[in-house]
Formats: C-alpha cells, structure tokens, sequence
C-alpha cells in the first residue's frame, strides 16, 4: 500500500524516530526496533487497548495511554520504559492472574501461552492480591473446540478475529466490569451459534488456554498465532 | 562454625517440589556442607525448631493444621520461601475453591464411597474453606514459582540465602 500520509517525528526515550501520521504509538515504536509488552494486540486486527500492557507515558506530564490506540502526533514525546511503566505493567499481569482461574500446571497451553509468558518476562513470581477463585463455565459442546472461561483475559482477539477476518461475528463480550464475559451469540452454547463456521481462527488467536482445540493434554496446545495474524493482515485470506 | 539452618515444611501439596530439591543430583552434596536440614519430611525432626535461617514451604493452606505450622514456621524462621506454584498461586490444591467445601466433602466421601460412607471429623485436620496461597497468612520473602521449580532455581536461590544475601531476581514462570 502506497503511504500517503505526511511524514513527522516523535521522541521515544528521547531519541528522535521519524514516522508518519496515521500510525499508532505501538505502530512506530516496533518499527524503529523497540519492543513494547501487549496481549490484546494482534497485528491485522484493529486495536481495542483492552489490556493495557502496552501503557507509556506520553508528553512531559508522563500521561499513561495506551500504545495500540494512541496516534503519533509531530513532537510527541513518548517513553515506553521506565520504572513506574514496569511496575504498572506487573500490577495489570497480576490482576489479571488473580481474577480468574490460571492454573498453568495444569493447562492445555501451558508453556505456550502468552501470559504465562508475560508474567515470566516482567518478573512476576507472585500476586500480591488474594486470589478471587471465581466459578466460571467452561463449554464444551462445539464439536471441535472447547472455551474455558477460567482462563479469559477478556483480550476480545477472538471477538475482533471472528468479526473482522473471518465475518462471521459470533462472539461478544457481555456485562461489565468483573462480571465480563466473552459469550457466542446471544449467549447460547457454542454448538447452538449458527453464524459460526467452525474456521478456528478464535482459538488459533487466543493467547491462552481459553480457547482450544479438544482432546490436547497438558502442553498440547501450540497456538498458530502467526498464521492467524497473516490472515489477517490479508483480510479475507482462509487458514 | 556453625552452619545455617535450613529446613522445609509440606503442606497441601503433591511433594514434586520436595522432589525437585533432591532432583539437584551433586549439588545436594554441596548443599549439605553448606547447611544443616534441621526439619524437613526427609529428616526425623518431630518439632520445628528455633532459629532457622531458611525455610522452605512447599504447597498451599488448606486446613487449620497448615495455617498452624505455617504460622511456626515463621516465627522461627529467618527467611521464608514459598516454593512451588501451590506455595504461591494456590494451584492444584485451589481448584476445589469455586466449589463449597461441604459439596466436595459430599461428593468425595458420601457419593464417592464404595463402603461406609462417612466425612471424617475424628484425628483429621478441619479444613478451611479454601485452600489459599501461605502469603495471604504470613509474610513471604520469596516465591519460587513453579510445577515443580527447577532444581537449578532452588539451588541457586539457596546458596544465596544461606549466606544471607538476597538472591537476584531470576527468570522464573509458573506452571
């Protein structure tokens, strides 16, 4: 695609990066080499900043915002790591941990996952949080994946993958705060979803054990996550 | 000169993090000249002793017994490490927290009985409600997460403990 948007230059840790309007914090931060933590994000689909890892400080007052959603303005002035950043980061991975039930011992996606990973990348051996343990559902009636709501970060990559690449919409998030959920339809059980056209590509772009295929064993479940993300940047293309 | 103390404690877990600590191969040898196990599932110790300069707690509380000896352990240790994801997350031993106690005691002893169906009460420690991670009822020092930790992550965060220093943060993940 040929760029036609007007060329202009942000500061990230204080080093000058040429970049272009139109592009996201994120966007122009990992195109000049930096490397910023993210869950929700998946490249080819439009981002929602609903984990918030990727928060930098932006301006002199070191406002947190996003990087997936925040646009690049001429003279902005950005630092993607910093103490505070890291310490903010390790509070969003265990809150995450201790809302519902990540137990990676026994998972499915366990020494594949993308948070488990996270939270072994930044350093997190504890939540400092008492644990909520909450009684989630998992539904196994679609004939060829299950979705396991013990282990949803509510990252909505499968809501954005099955709406955006593959057109079928069949997820949503309902209800609000805690009570979140990612549900199939109105609702319903994942069998009963007419609209899905049992393509995968929900499970493929879950970055953790949530979703998956049946019948894998402990460790079993190797995400196809590029392929998913090559999909999408090809909008339309099949897995 | 007296050696450091160390000594470890199994509460509600599977003992693969007490495997883990003798899977070390030949460094349980060195280990061995570097402290004195002083109270341990693997030594004969009946009391947990005073003045201990590291302990490590394998598994979660999930009675009153183990919320008791958690408590011990910790006044009269120097150093407390939570060893293992249930030491830290709760884990394995946390899955029957969405569920009350009263359904799994049901369903384990009652429904699950071939014969004599009765919930144990007399010589068996009451359980709590939930099992939860130690640091929730005393203060941890360390947590060592993993199903089990390395053996290399145990040893190395010992050697550093044993002579008092703090270990350096290492790479270390659950599950």
């Amino acid at each position: 695609m040929i760029q036609k948007t007007k060329s202009i230059s942000i500061r990230i840790q204080g080093v000058l990066v040429p970049t272009r309007e139109g592009k996201t914090i994120l966007e122009a931060a990992r195109e000049a080499g930096h490397t910023i933590p993210t869950l929700c994000h998946m490249d080819g689909l439009r981002d929602v900043g609903a984990c918030r890892l990727c928060i930098v400080e932006v301006g002199g007052s070191g406002r947190l915002a996003p990087a997936c959603t925040t646009p690049v303005q001429e003279g902005l002035s950005v630092i993607i790591h910093s103490p505070r950043l890291a310490e903010y980061r390790r509070l969003i991975v265990e809150l995450l941990l201790a809302e519902r039930n990540h137990l990676c011992a026994v998972c499915v996606c366990n020494n594949h996952c993308e948070l488990q990973a996270m939270a072994a990348s930044l350093g997190v051996a504890s939540v400092r949080f008492p644990y909520r343990y909450p009684a989630l559902a998992v539904d196994l009636s679609q004939e060829r994946y299950v979705i396991d709501h013990n282990r949803c970060i509510l990252c909505s990559r499968c809501v954005r993958v099955c709406a955006e690449v593959e057109g079928a919409h069949v997820w949503d998030i309902m209800g609000r705060g805690i009570h979140s959920r990612v549900i199939s339809e109105m609702d319903q059980p994942w069998a009963e979803a007419a609209s899905c056209t049992r393509c995968g590509k929900c499970v493929q772009a879950c970055p953790t054990g949530a979703l998956a295929e049946k019948g894998r064993a402990v460790e079993e479940m190797v995400k196809l996550t590029d392929a998913v993300a090559l999909a999408a940047s090809r909008k339309g293309a099949r897995l | 000169m007296n050696k450091p103390k160390l000594a470890t404690i199994w509460l509600d877990g599977c003992s693969g993090c007490h495997m883990s600590l003798l899977d070390l191969d030949e460094g349980i040898l060195s280990l061995a000249q570097k402290a004195d196990l002083v109270y341990s599932p693997l030594v004969d110790a009946t009391e947990f002793p005073e003045g201990v300069d590291v302990t490590l707690v394998e598994g979660a509380v999930s009675s009153q017994e183990d919320a008791a000896r958690l408590r011990i352990v910790r006044a009269r240790s120097r150093v407390v490490v939570a060893l293992g994801d249930c030491a830290t997350t709760g884990n394995v031993p946390a899955m029957r927290n969405m569920q009350p106690l009263s359904r799994i005691l049901q369903r384990v002893y009652i429904e699950g009985a071939d014969t004599s169906p009765v919930i144990p009460s007399v010589g068996v420690p009451q359980l709590l409600g939930q099992a939860r991670p130690p640091r929730e009822f005393v203060k941890i020092d360390l947590h060592l997460p993993g199903c089990p930790p390395h053996p290399k992550a145990i040893l190395a965060a010992l050697e550093e403990l044993l002579q008092g220093r703090a270990p350096r943060p290492a790479e270390v993940k659950f599950g």
